[in-house]
């Protein structure tokens, strides 16, 4: 198990990294992508089998699934590679690795000054089931709700470009 | 002995905040936060396990269902300024800022 | 016989004169200027008639206690500094207002007709009313602050009628001059009424003499200090060295104020002030002696003033100065009816003199260089014999003029006076023989000689009745007070004797009070002499004496008023300039505009920080984080 833990994170970190370097989106996409499985792995080597399952199905499968769609619809290609390119000289990353380093020096700190006992048990599904349809049943109705949000929203803030969309299409088939 | 997954948690949250800050590319930024997000989920799992509760894989599904609401949103909002701009740059939607009198 | 409701008229000897006043000002305009005149004249002529009426009424029953006081309401009442308008008659007060009443009636008599062909002429009455309803008040106030009220309220008149045509700059001036230098007194007496208070506990008058004598034995600091304080306020009003600068300026203003306030009435404020707190001067003898030595050296300077000046109007002015010089001698020596005494007959030659100086100026279409007149004898009679028989009083023709009678009084009190000594008597003695050289020179230049211009104008009624009543008066106030050495009873002395007791007790002297008289007519007769071989039957000797340097230089030094203007304007007005040009940008202000500049510098500067860059507020957001983080991590 511990093996499987450290083999399984040390993809996911190496996956982020280069993800998050990538000059095209569709790329840095699919380096997420590893990433994610990596680290539903991990969640399995730390006792967490169904959310490891959901996991691969809802953040790797829909989440970044939509991403890629709209990376495409975006259809950024060779002229978006370039601006890239001129986005991101290498001392762009200079500021934000100074605070992203600054903020790991902490919580490595934190964690090493007083380590705690931190073992390893597995929780099933079962019960996982059973504690959100007891305990939190009212944070299962909010996430619903917050998902009706969300959908209402997107179908919104969506509407008039799609039209567009149509009429472009429908202009270039002509 | 350390706890491995709240470290990795914490690593795989600074690659998440050093790519925020970095990137112009209003997609790649919302990639960042997804990393981020994630995590923080790693972070309570591997407390609820330490625990031998199952609230940390609950928080980890609401956290999944914030995660799913906010990237639609974002995703859509993200359509709606390569629209307006022609552009995914970040920089390029600063209108909302103090402007000088004289 | 005379029931005691008379006095209850009291309250509207100064009420006349201010609704008067207020209903010129407001509504002069439409009223026209016959409606004007009879107003402004009027409400005078009623104030004197109600003054007789309570004159009368005091000689057949005067009132238990020798005071009679009209309380009209309760001014300011916080804690324990309760003023009353209340007025206060006495004696002193009787006199002072029958003089203000009766002089003031004829200037303004006079006035309607000398002002007609003047734009402003109800304002001009509405002024004057006002003046003389402040310097009633001032006379007839009962407690300090009221005085302070009517004080100040001439001061406001004085600087109005000096400016009175602010079409001409130079008038402005003039009248701003007089109140800064008034100011400067002013301030002084207000410091002194402060001490007063806080010393005795009350401002008024009657109570406060009381309470002094008690509080204080003769020479204390304390009642030296106010009457030090409060002679600077006197000093100031009544133009006596060293404030004595803006008398001559004021003489821009018209002629019957320079009749009535810088001549008869305004000027003397400060002879009343101290009469009035005559046992207050008691106390503090340096004070009294300062008072003395300030009259004689300002006789002194003026008369010497005088004699160099070709302003017709500003030989008078510097004339007054020198007579109220002789008012100040006699306070100094503890002859305080003597003082009022000759404060009544100056009021009426020295108004005299103005009003026949103005008939003068009209008649020469307003010249005022007496060089540029002469051999007006023929051509203005009535100005002639009045300019005479004033002239003759002012310098004391012996006799049969009033002011021989009171002018020789101050002279024989400053030699016999316990406070008194010879060389008070010889000063005054030389200011006498100064003011016969100053006087009889303007006669001889302006009505001898030959005639320079053509008069074309001659006074009507209105302005001839006021100066003959008023040359009458010159000739028989005397009878007022003749001194019982020539057989006479000393009637004012004695009228005032119980507010103005004379001094007990009198220096051996080798004269006789008749022996004085004597030696004060022997001075008038030098002087017309001397005067006389000089203008008249010699003028080109005179000529030549004048020509040479160091008379010329002196007779500049003379005409600059001792070069005080010179002085005041090196030492005072500059650096006062200076300062106000240098603290241009008010530095004060500064340090204001300053929190004004900082707050929205900084504002500023936090604005920056709000630039719509998203990843900028996020940077932000890291940083707060690391921030707390550490905090919590170094706990």
């Amino acid at each position: 198990m511990p093996v499987l833990f450290a083999i399984a994170a040390l993809i996911a970190i190496v996956a982020t990294a280069l993800a998050i370097t990538r000059l095209d989106a569709v790329h840095a996409l699919l380096y997420l992508v590893v990433s994610l499985l990596a680290v539903a792995l991990a969640l399995f080597a730390l006792g967490a089998p169904y959310l490891a399952a959901l996991e691969v199905i809802i953040y790797a499968g829909a989440i970044l699934v939509l991403f890629v769609f709209v990376t495409m619809m975006l259809n950024l290609g060779k002229a978006g590679r370039r601006q890239e390119r001129a986005w991101q000289p290498g001392r762009s990353w200079i500021g934000p690795g100074v605070l992203a380093a600054l903020l790991l020096i902490e919580l490595a700190g934190i964690l090493l000054r007083a380590p705690p006992r931190l073992p390893v048990h597995t929780i099933g599904p079962e019960a996982v089931g059973q504690s959100l349809l007891g305990p939190y049943v009212v944070g299962v109705e909010l996430a619903s709700m917050l998902l009706l949000a969300g959908l209402v929203a997107a179908y919104h803030l969506g509407r008039g470009l799609v039209a567009k969309q149509n009429t472009k299409m429908k202009a270039g088939a002509r | 002995m350390m706890p491995w997954g709240l470290a990795l948690a914490a690593v795989l949250f600074s690659l998440g905040l050093a790519g925020l800050l970095a990137r112009r590319n209003l997609l790649l930024v919302l990639v960042s936060i997804e990393v981020m997000l994630n995590s923080t989920g790693v972070a309570f799992i591997a407390a609820g396990s330490g625990w031998n509760q199952p609230d940390g894989q609950v928080m980890f599904l609401f956290i999944l269902a914030v995660a799913a609401a906010e990237v639609a949103v974002g995703l859509a909002l993200t359509l709606q300024l390569h629209h307006q701009y022609e552009t995914v740059d970040m920089d390029a939607a600063a209108q909302l800022r103090d402007r000088e009198e004289e | 016989m005379a029931p005691s409701w008379h006095f209850e008229l009291l309250w509207l000897v100064p009420a006349l004169p201010f609704a008067s006043s207020l209903v010129l000002l407001l509504v002069g305009r439409w009223l026209g200027r016959r409606a004007s005149a009879w107003l402004g004249a009027g409400s005078i002529a009623a104030a004197f008639t109600v003054s007789l009426m309570l004159a009368l009424g005091w000689a057949a029953a005067p009132p238990p206690g020798g005071g009679f006081t009209q309380i009209l309401w309760q001014w300011i009442a916080i804690a324990n500094f309760r003023p009353r308008i209340a007025l206060y008659l006495d004696p002193l007060a009787l006199v002072m207002m029958l003089t203000v009443t009766f002089v003031g009636f004829l200037i303004h008599l006079y006035a309607t007709e000398f002002m007609r062909e003047s734009e402003g002429y109800s304002r001009f009455f509405g002024y004057m009313n006002l003046f003389v309803a402040s310097m009633l008040t001032l006379v007839l106030a009962d407690n300090l602050l009221l005085l302070l009220l009517g004080w100040e309220g001439v001061g406001l008149c004085s600087y109005l009628l000096i400016g009175f045509w602010y079409t001409d700059e130079a008038n402005g001036l003039a009248g701003r001059k007089a109140f800064i230098v008034t100011r400067v007194g002013d301030t002084a007496m207000i410091v002194g009424l402060f001490l007063l208070f806080q010393q005795l506990g009350t401002l008024n008058i009657q109570a406060l003499l009381q309470r002094a004598s008690a509080h204080w034995h003769i020479g204390a600091a304390g009642a030296e200090a106010a009457a030090f304080l409060l002679l600077g306020g006197a000093l100031g009003k009544s133009a006596q060295f060293p404030l004595q600068t803006w008398l001559p300026d004021a003489m821009a203003g018209p002629t019957p104020t320079s009749a009535l306030i810088h001549a008869a009435t305004m000027v003397t404020a400060g002879v009343y002030l101290i009469a009035r707190l005559h046992p207050l001067y008691q106390l503090a003898p340096l004070a009294l002696h300062a008072v003395a030595l300030i009259g004689l050296a300002t006789l002194l300077l003026a008369g010497c003033s005088a004699l160099a000046q070709s302003d017709l109007k500003r030989i008078l002015a510097y004339s007054t100065i020198s007579q109220i010089g002789y008012m100040f001698l006699a306070l100094g020596v503890g002859a305080w009816s003597a003082a009022i005494f000759h404060l009544v007959t100056h009021a009426c030659f020295k108004a005299l003199l103005f009003l026949a100086a103005g008939a003068v100026i009209q008649g020469t279409h307003e010249e005022h260089d007496i060089f540029k007149m002469g051999g007006l004898r023929r051509q203005m009679p009535l100005a002639f014999w009045c300019f005479l028989i004033a002239g003759a009083s002012l310098a004391g023709l012996p006799l049969v003029t009033a002011g021989f009678y009171s002018k020789g009084l101050i002279l024989w009190e400053a030699l016999r006076s316990p406070l008194g000594s010879g060389a008070l008597w010889v000063g005054g003695l030389i200011g006498a023989l100064l003011t016969a050289l100053y006087i009889f020179r303007l006669i001889f230049v302006v009505f001898y000689g030959p005639a320079q211009r053509k008069v074309t104008h001659f006074a009507g009624a209105a302005m001839q009745a006021p100066m003959a009543v008023l040359a009458l008066l010159s000739v028989v106030a005397g009878a007022l007070n003749l001194p019982a050495a020539l057989g006479g009873g000393a009637w004012l002395d004695r009228f005032l004797a119980s507010v103005l007791p004379a001094l007990a007790g009198g220096r051996p002297t080798a004269l006789g009070e008749l022996g004085a008289e004597a030696i004060a007519a022997a001075v008038f007769f030098l002087g017309v002499y001397l005067i006389y071989m000089f203008r008249l039957q010699r003028p080109a000797l005179t000529e030549a004496l004048m020509a040479g340097a160091a008379p010329r230089a002196l007779r500049r030094f003379w005409f600059s008023d001792w070069g005080m203007d010179w002085l005041y304007d090196r030492a005072l007005v500059r650096p006062v300039v200076a300062a106000a040009r240098a603290d241009r940008h008010d530095a004060v202000d500064r340090g204001f505009e300053g929190v004004g500049a900082l707050t929205a510098w900084s504002h500023r500067l936090l604005s920056r920080s709000q630039n719509g860059r998203l990843r900028w507020y996020a940077a932000w957001l890291a940083g707060g984080a690391i921030a707390l983080a550490a905090m919590a991590m170094l706990r």
